[in-house]
């Protein structure tokens, strides 16, 4: 039970320290502070001195249940309010759909964004509500387009630009960290950019080594800019929305394989705000950093770890650039050990940094080394097993836990 | 050239006449604003458009204004020739003496509305837009009064006020600025247009057709302006270029051959830009100009030109005489009401130099701001991490 109370308790600090972006707009609670989702969680091995000796709870207790699911199940969700259920580009798509009907400045612009309906259809249907002047169909120019984008967003319009592929937005690289990026400082703050650059990324099915590419790497250096990766429908909308309503460039990444995802979100007004990582699952013995894709690996993952007696905090960061630091701080306080896994190349990528963020910050606070999974340095191969191989899979997850916890 | 011939037609008549006048009854400098019609130097060369007539309107007073302008802008430059030997404006420093006339030759012709973005050769624009010298001058030698706080540099002047967006390093990247300035203008209805200007050596950059595409196939209100002044840094154009009529490599967008160093000229053409970018979607202007100083203060200037170009374009096609014989042959002013004035100007700069050289450098604390707006309350730690540890407001 006091772990339970400690989940709710770590929900409600995070909660009180928003930063919102726009005060006077509705931040709904996070999912995680529902009450009835923490009430859920019946833990193995919840003991009061947490440190060292939960490795005794290693064998299942017959007290405790055995949990099919890691993250609690929705049938019995009584307490949520009405809802309406879509898959995560519809999400998106409501998301920029409401944004350009509350403020005319917000326009689209991208390759096959109009006409066609967005590859992912994640523009589908705005072309015919809002015109061709405010969903745009540019040529195949990423970084002419980019430019533009940047160039209108100085004199006060906010476009959302759309690269097909992330892995596109290379060619735009100049555009997004010298004029994107640079602009406000450059200035002395008398341009903003209110862009949001947006696109699916990441490792998908066979799609080549060229269209698997993770640009949170390269651009997080990139000063002045925030990037977010959404993972759900309820954090795609909502984060969507606030990267529209940001005055700051925001660089929202999806993920080609998680278009598709079912979830139930709110019918009011929300968003998400930009710089909060998300509780996914309160835990005890070990704080697990991921996003993106790889929060579904990692629960899948959990959910052996749980039939093994081990107790995974799982934090969806969310917040790319910059960390929430406040969230991961209190987590990495609770349990002492971290596992960061992702789906961004060994070198250089967004766990490289969190690592060294973490170990700067936290280091009293860690019992072992933080570690983390990530995918090999390699070009993606075209082959559907090396493939497998490149990204990191559930099993590596449980064992890096088990070799962590030990 | 055709100028002298103009003068000398004029002057055979009235110059006598006037310098027999007692000084007393001679006339002060005219700031009169009637018109008066002086026909280019040059005629314009178009490209799938009609050229402008050669008969450009103009008054004394602006002729005067040009004059007095293009001193001050000339003033300003040779003045940080100086202070970038003396060590106190570094990195960067391109100047612009010598182009001059474009700056004010465009002003002329529009609005505080319309946009102006252009590369680092931006000082002159600045002024031209209304900047403040002592505002320029803070921000090349790094102090917090600059226009960008000390935070930009030489290369990167902006005046949000005057439409003027900047100042930009990377060469040819300001040009889909330009044409986002454009559809922004679109969008909102202005009825105003962009001037995106660049060189010849930006001219060969992808993201100029790119972008040209665009504008052209959204009729957007941009005016691509190429500055050329016959060098990319060190590589003249013909060693650049296959083709080196830069107003003719839109293709499908019309086109314009402009003297750039003739300020009248210039007027004419970007008032015909204006009216043709309104109805008809962009256009791009070719100013035939030329720089004195090198592409920028580490750059000599004459390892891939000899000094006897340098100074025949001088002799021959110098902006600033150019406006001046105009003066003298119209008796706008007279020869000591035009020294005066630059004496005048001098002065002007040399108190805005002494002016900047007082102003403070930015605080420690500046380094962090302007990262974001309403930064999100991150830490942040400069080189030393006790010493600079700041939390983003």
């Amino acid at each position: 039970m006091s772990s339970i109370i400690h989940g709710a308790g770590a929900a409600t600090t995070t909660l009180s320290t928003f930063n919102s972006i726009d005060s006077k707009i509705l931040v709904a609670p996070s999912r995680t502070n529902l009450s009835v989702r923490s009430q859920r969680y019946i833990v193995a091995g919840s003991d009061a001195s947490k440190k060292k000796n939960f490795v005794s709870g290693l064998r299942v207790r017959h007290s405790q249940k055995l949990i099919p699911n890691a993250v609690a199940t929705k049938e019995a969700d009584t307490s949520a309010s009405t809802g309406h259920e879509l898959l995560l580009f519809e999400a998106l798509q409501e998301g920029l759909e409401e944004e350009m009907d509350r403020d005319p400045h917000v326009c689209v612009m991208g390759e096959d964004v109009g006409h066609y309906g967005g590859s992912y259809k994640v523009t589908k249907g705005l072309a015919d509500k809002f015109g061709d002047l405010r969903v745009l169909d540019t040529p195949i120019c990423e970084n002419a387009f980019t430019g533009m984008g940047i160039g209108a967003a100085m004199t006060g319009l906010r476009p959302v630009i759309e690269g097909m592929n992330m892995g596109f937005l290379l060619l735009a690289f100049n555009q997004i960290s010298n004029n994107c990026g640079m602009l406000h400082y450059t200035s002395g703050g008398q341009f903003t950019i209110p862009v949001v650059i947006r696109g699916p990324g990441g490792v998908g099915r066979q799609l080549g080594a060229e269209h698997s590419q993770r640009l949170e790497s390269y651009f997080q250096s990139i000063p002045g800019i925030q990037m977010v990766a959404c993972s759900t429908p309820y954090n795609a909308k909502g984060l969507m929305k606030a990267a529209i309503r940001s005055e700051n460039p925001v660089i929202l990444f999806e993920h080609v394989l998680l278009y598709n995802l079912k979830e139930k979100i709110p019918d009011e007004d929300y968003i998400c705000n930009l710089e909060e990582a998300e509780m996914v699952r309160p835990g005890e013995h070990i704080t697990i950093l991921t996003y993106s894709r790889m929060r579904y690996h990692v629960m899948q993952a959990a959910k052996t770890l749980v039939n093994k007696g081990y107790d995974p905090e799982v934090i969806d960061i969310r917040s790319l650039k910059p960390f929430d630091l406040h969230t991961i701080g209190n987590s990495v306080k609770k349990t002492h050990r971290v596992l960061i896994v992702e789906e961004c190349m060994r070198t250089g990528g967004i766990g490289a940094s969190l690592t060294a963020a973490i170990n700067e910050n936290f280091h009293d606070y860690l019992d072992s080394p933080v570690m983390c999974l990530s995918s090999q340095d390699v070009p993606t191969p075209y082959a559907g097993t090396l493939e497998e191989w490149t990204v990191v899979q559930p099993a590596q997850i449980v064992t890096a836990v088990e070799q962590l916890c030990q | 050239m055709a100028l002298s011939r103009l003068s000398s037609r004029s002057n055979t008549f009235l110059k006598p006449a006037i310098t027999a006048l007692p000084s007393s009854i001679r006339r002060h400098v005219s700031t009169d604003s009637s018109p008066i019609t002086i026909e280019t130097a040059v005629p314009f060369t178009s490209h799938l458009c009609e050229s402008p007539s050669r008969s450009v309107e103009t008054s004394s007073e602006e002729i005067l204004a040009f004059f007095r302008d293009m001193a001050r802008m000339r003033r300003m430059e040779i003045a940080a020739d100086s202070l970038y030997k003396a060590k106190l404006i570094r990195g960067f420093c391109h100047l612009y003496d010598g182009q001059e006339a474009l700056a004010v030759g465009m002003e002329a012709a529009i609005t505080r509305k319309d946009a102006i973005i252009t590369s680092y050769r931006d000082h002159c624009t600045f002024i031209g837009r209304g900047g403040k010298l002592v505002d320029a001058f803070s921000e090349l030698m790094g102090r917090k009064t600059g226009c960008s706080h000390g935070k930009g540099g030489s290369m990167h002047f902006y005046k949000k006020d005057a439409s003027f967006y900047g100042g930009h390093g990377i060469v040819g990247a300001q040009i889909p600025l330009g044409c986002g300035l454009a559809f922004a203008q679109k969008y909102n209805k202005d009825e105003a247009v962009t001037f995106a200007l660049y060189g010849d050596g930006a001219a060969n950059q992808g993201q100029l057709f790119e972008a040209l595409n665009i504008s052209a196939l959204w009729d957007l209100p941009a005016i691509l302006v190429c500055e050329n002044n016959h060098y990319g840094m060190g590589t003249a154009t013909w060693r650049s270029a296959k083709s080196p009529a830069y107003f003719k490599r839109g293709d499908y967008v019309p086109g314009l051959k402009v003297d750039g160093m003739d300020a009248l000229a210039v007027k004419q053409a970007c008032k015909f830009a204006k009216e043709h970018a309104l109805k008809n979607g962009p256009i791009i202007l070719e100013m035939d100009t030329y720089r004195y100083h090198g592409h920028s203060m580490s750059d000599p200037g004459s390892t891939y030109r000899t000094r006897d170009e340098i100074s025949g374009v001088r002799q021959v096609r110098d902006p600033i005489e150019r406006v001046r014989k105009l003066l003298l042959s119209h008796d706008i002013a007279t020869e000591k009401e035009l020294k005066d004035m630059e004496k005048e100007i001098r002065k002007e700069v040399d108190d805005a130099v002494a002016q900047a050289k007082e102003s403070p450098v930015p605080d420690a604390s500046e380094l962090f701001t302007n990262m974001y707006v309403k930064d999100c309350g991150v830490e942040s730690f400069g080189a030393d991490r006790k010493e600079l540890k700041v939390t983003l407001p």
